[in-house]
């Protein structure tokens, strides 16, 4: 059985992983709070934008031969923004994101697809450059409120980082061909407890095949089509990926509060197991004691 | 009447939403009135006032700071930069952004930095929308007029 003191240290270290935990849990309380609010203001305007952009896709030959953002090609080179966290110690996270990702790139490039990838964030970056494919650019430390220039200033006053130059890239590198189809992998925020890591289409935007196919496809066009299109097509892009990161950012503070959490409870858990070792080791040492003296009474006595 | 559903997207929130006879928008190149079974439509707007009238109701005022309207058939939708209904406007903040945006504009500072000074006319534009909306609003309550007459012709038009 292990001494008193090894056992007292033991629990003495714990009790500093559970105090460190504890602080950590708290901070991302309260950055988890924010950050949920923050996703789930921005949704509807988000999901709504998707809506209009897919629905809008229908109108293949008129106009979209101009809009190069719409241009449906066969796929032979794949964009992929991947957004993991820039830190660790948040549970399955990153982890489960970035295997996620990669089956999905594993899958593409057994299909013969090429593949490169544009990362935000270190730990999708570090895990990626080992064993991915290439990395066409990379953002890290863009901290808990990223914005858009299509947002309405109020939600820029305290923005860490802007989303548009990651917007510029996959659009160019669309627009030049050098990918036929941009997806984002992010994870996404569904509640405290549960984030889904998830692979979505950017571009070519996909038109909506739900919508009655006798509703006239023919848009009119206020001011012109060229300039209404590449606004709404170049802005709604924005929100969208903005959302992505909105999502990450909101299950990452998730996943970390729960996991640290969780690593508090165990550390208390075995704190209460270490103390009862300690007192049953210090029981035992008394108990020794005490057979010693009484032993060396009776020696006495005789 | 037919009605068409209308949805009034802000960046952060939903502002309104129902079932209603006519919007009138602000189109980035001119004002238009939206009903049940209009062509489908895709608009910028410009900072301006959104007129929402239902059957039975009193007219519903917004101001909205710019954004895109889609109009289908049976649906309006408006993904706006900023919405509020005109209870909603605090006059006294949309009358400050105004003085200060006019200051900058007479200002010589204007001419250094072109993109500030195109943020700045932007905010004054919808900062006058905003009051123009607001006293629109308290106009109507004053007469105690509860569906303002619409200008001649506007229904149905670019």
């Amino acid at each position: 059985m292990a001494t008193t003191r090894e056992i007292k240290r033991r629990i003495r270290s714990v009790k500093n992983i559970a105090q460190v935990t504890k602080a950590m849990e708290a901070v991302s309380a309260s950055k988890m709070r924010r950050a949920q609010e923050q996703v789930q203001a921005t949704r509807p305007y988000a999901t709504k934008a998707r809506d209009v952009l897919a629905f809008l896709a229908r109108i293949r030959p008129a106009y979209a031969s101009a809009q190069p953002l719409l241009q449906q090609r066969e796929v032979r080179s794949v964009g992929m923004l991947l957004i993991t966290a820039d830190r660790g110690l948040a549970g399955g996270l990153n982890h489960n994101m970035i295997m996620h990702a990669a089956k999905q790139i594993k899958a593409w490039q057994d299909e013969g697809k090429s593949v490169e990838l544009v990362t935000v964030g270190k730990k999708g970056r570090d895990w990626m450059r080992k064993y991915g494919p290439p990395i066409r650019a990379e953002f890290v430390g863009i901290g808990d409120r990223p914005a858009s220039r299509h947002l309405h200033a109020k939600f820029r006053t305290r923005a860490t980082t802007e989303v548009g130059p990651i917007a510029r890239i996959l659009m160019d590198d669309f627009t030049a061909e050098r990918y036929d189809a941009v997806y984002v992998a992010y994870t996404r925020f569904i509640n405290t407890v549960k984030q889904q890591p998830v692979v979505e289409q950017l571009l070519p935007i996909i038109p909506d095949e739900t919508a009655p196919p006798d509703m006239a496809i023919d848009y009119i066009f206020e001011p012109d089509p060229e300039t209404v299109l590449s606004q709404i097509l170049q802005s709604l892009l924005e929100i969208e990926i903005l959302q992505a990161l909105f999502e990450a950012i909101a299950s990452e503070h998730s996943a970390r509060m729960v996991a640290m959490r969780n690593a508090t409870e165990a550390a208390e858990d075995l704190i209460s197991d270490l103390t009862l070792t300690y007192n049953k080791a210090r029981q035992h040492s008394i108990t020794m004691a005490l057979l010693d003296i009484s032993g060396a009474v009776t020696a006495l006595e005789k | 009447m037919a009605k068409t559903h209308f949805s009034l997207i802000a960046q952060d929130r939903i502002v309104y939403e129902d079932d209603v006879d006519m919007v009138i928008l602000p189109g980035a190149s001119g004002v238009f009135a939206a009903m049940a079974r209009h062509a489908p439509l895709m608009a910028t707007l410009q900072p301006g006032e959104i007129l929402v009238r239902k059957e039975g109701e009193a007219d519903r005022y917004f101001a909205v700071g710019g954004g895109f309207a889609e109009v289908r058939p049976d649906e309006v939708i408006v993904l706006a930069r900023s919405a509020e209904a005109a209870e909603e406007i605090d006059i006294q903040r949309a009358e400050e952004a105004m003085r200060r945006a006019q200051e900058y504009l007479r200002s010589p500072e204007k001419d250094r930095d072109i993109e500030r000074r195109l943020a700045m006319e932007a905010a004054l534009r919808r900062s006058l929308a905003r009051m123009k909306v607001a006293r629109k609003r308290a106009a109507v309550r004053a007469r105690g007029v509860e569906q303002a007459p619409l200008p001649p012709q506007s229904e149905e038009q670019e």
